[in-house]
């Protein structure tokens, strides 16, 4: 084990702490403002039930679609509900469907990838699937899904994330398909290592670095359909405030107060930005290779 | 070359079987029941079990499946649950809007993607660079509603220059129909720019550091010249990729742009039948989307040979 070139170094090197004026020197102004822009976002999203000025839910008929000012910062909801309000606690599920789906789609792309990368015999199969799976409109697909299953964040997850397995597969099955045949995998063979140890221990760190710029983009693009889906009306439950919901309630009274679409928009598009930047950073640190390959 | 396309037309054929057996199970094992949307909510069990009957869904699921799979060999899309119409008669008079508006999209999205990007990669580390960047970056990050929203807001409503929503049909009024197509396929057109512009860019930088570009420029070749037909014929091929593979995108696209401006499309049918669990018409459209996918991407494949002479199978 000791003598195998690892091949996380590059990880490593990048997961090395760097101050902020010394990212900035390295990368760049970008990366370090969308650093900033996300860590504020998340935590005005997390903090807001400590600081919002009304309950996110309560209506009151009596303030309708007040214009932004006084009480209320940005204005009020067809219901009279506190649009600031809204939109900083509609990040919390917006931001957890995010993350959910980013982290199962790797999670289960890795181990579908692995799979078809080291099997021969799995792989024409898994990836005539996969194929299939992606030539089916992400969009189209998990509408059907949600509104078959029903709406709930769990069904939403499932959703985002079944379009989005295939695209991860191909990438691991492609990493998976360059690392076998290196030297030390034969090594490995002949040593008399098992299947599942080779894969693991010697196969999937290779794969670590790509699944993270990988992850950050499922991430991002996960946010993006969540809203969507809201807005076409197959999304979470309309009682949970997420950005996605704001604006599809929005949308009958956009000519009133255009704020109904722009806040959430705003919000979920700076947070979204944020996430793609870094995202185009940690694959110019962690593989240059891929850069030359999908930018 | 004509072997070559013969068998990337074959394997065409387990891609849609397996696309044709998801959507089937998909819409069979997820709970809901199409009789009792059929029936109504104060309907007997006798009744259910009359148009379960009818519709063949007492059937066990493989011979339901054969059934389906039959009628479609024969072209029959089935009837709708909802609107009791024929599904390719509804297809068919949605389809128009739909196209007329795709077609708009690609055509603006290639007149000024490819230009853009390589006026980026030409200007490399320049004003013009970091523009189109940040715009590819932006265009990736709005959503494609809000997108449209703010062009409504800006041109339809400050500006009073457009109508707000709604479509025309070209044959019946050419004016009216670029009226209303212009600020969805704009909307629509953004991501597909973004995406074509960021690989323009990249595929041309690769190209520009070649040797024979510093031959070109060496024997005084007019610099439009060298760019346009000695680098972006040489960069054409991962352009004309993720122009293929960004199709699934504008298709995700029209279903939303149809829903912001109204428009009588089959992004908006295959919406509603899908809200209102209407089987054959969810099937027919997942279907057809993913065969127009398949093909688009065949047609791109097999384009390269005739871009790219190097390129043999």
């Amino acid at each position: 084990m000791a003598n195998v070139p690892q091949p996380t170094s590059a990880f490593q090197v990048a997961l090395h702490a760097m101050s902020l004026p010394q990212a900035w020197r390295k990368l760049g102004p970008a990366p370090v403002v969308a650093a900033i822009m996300l860590i504020l976002i998340v935590l005005a999203v997390i903090l807001a039930p400590l600081y919002v000025p009304h309950n996110p839910m309560s209506m009151d008929s009596a303030n309708r679609l007040q214009p932004s000012g006084g009480d209320f910062w940005i204005g009020t909801d067809a219901y009279g509900r506190d649009l600031f309000s809204r939109v900083v606690t509609g990040g919390q599920v917006s931001l957890l469907i995010g993350i959910g789906a980013a982290v199962t789609s790797v999670i289960l792309g890795l181990l579908i990838g692995l799979v078809a990368g080291f099997f021969r015999w799995a792989d024409g199969i898994i990836m005539r699937i996969m194929d299939s799976l992606m030539a089916i409109p992400a969009i189209l697909l998990a509408i059907a899904l949600v509104s078959l299953v029903g709406p709930s964040v769990m069904s939403v997850i499932v959703a985002i994330t079944i379009p989005e397995v295939p695209r991860v597969v191909r990438l691991v099955r492609s990493v998976v398909l360059s690392a076998r045949e290196e030297p030390y995998i034969e090594a490995a063979l002949a040593l008399g290592s098992s299947m599942p140890k080779i894969l693991w221990q010697h196969l999937m760190p290779n794969t670590i670095a790509p699944l993270i710029v990988q992850g950050t983009y499922i991430c991002a693009s996960a946010i993006l359909i969540e809203a969507i889906l809201s807005f076409l009306g197959a999304g979470v439950s309309t009682e949970i405030p997420t950005w996605g919901n704001i604006m599809a309630e929005g949308r009958d009274y956009f000519r009133v107060n255009p704020g109904l679409i722009f806040w959430p928009g705003l919000m979920l598009s700076l947070c979204i930005l944020s996430i793609n930047l870094l995202g185009d950073t940690a694959r110019d640190v962690l593989d240059p290779r891929l850069k030359k390959r999908e930018s | 070359m004509l072997g070559y396309i013969f068998r990337r037309i074959i394997a065409i054929i387990p891609v849609m079987v397996i696309v044709a057996v998801f959507v089937f199970l998909l819409l069979r094992l997820t709970p809901g029941d199409p009789a009792a949307i059929l029936a109504g909510d104060n309907a007997t069990p006798e009744q259910l079990e009359r148009i379960r009957n009818r519709l063949g869904l007492a059937d066990p699921l493989h011979i339901q499946f054969i059934n389906w799979i039959d009628q479609l060999l024969r072209g029959d899309l089935g009837t709708s649950l909802i609107s009791g119409t024929d599904v390719s008669a509804m297809i068919g008079s949605r389809i128009w809007p739909t196209i007329n508006i795709g077609v708009m999209t690609i055509i603006i999205s290639v007149l000024l993607a490819v230009p853009m990007g390589v006026l980026a990669a030409w200007r490399h580390r320049s004003w013009v660079d970091y523009l189109v960047m940040t715009f590819s970056v932006l265009g990736f990050s709005i959503p494609v509603f809000v997108i449209g929203y703010i062009f409504i807001q800006i041109f339809s409503i400050e500006l009073r220059a457009l109508p707000i929503q709604g479509y025309r049909a070209p044959s019946e009024d050419f004016i009216g129909f670029l009226q209303r197509a212009i600020l969805p396929s704009l909307t629509l057109a953004t991501i597909y720019v973004a995406l074509i512009a960021r690989m323009t860019r990249a595929s041309m930088l690769e190209v520009l550091g070649e040797d024979y570009i510093r031959t070109a420029r060496a024997k005084c070749v007019r610099e439009n010249l060298v760019l346009f037909r000695h680098a972006l014929r040489n960069a054409s091929v991962p352009i004309m990729t993720i122009i293929g593979t960004g199709f699934a995108l504008l298709i995700s696209g029209v279903v939303v742009t149809e829903s912001v401006f109204n428009i009588p499309g089959i992004g908006r049918l295959t919406v509603d039948a899908i809200l209102a669990r209407d089987y054959p018409v969810i099937q027919a459209m997942i279907l057809l989307t993913a065969g127009i996918y398949v093909l688009v991407n065949l047609i791109i494949d097999i384009s390269y040979t005739l871009i790219d002479p190097r390129i043999r199978y």
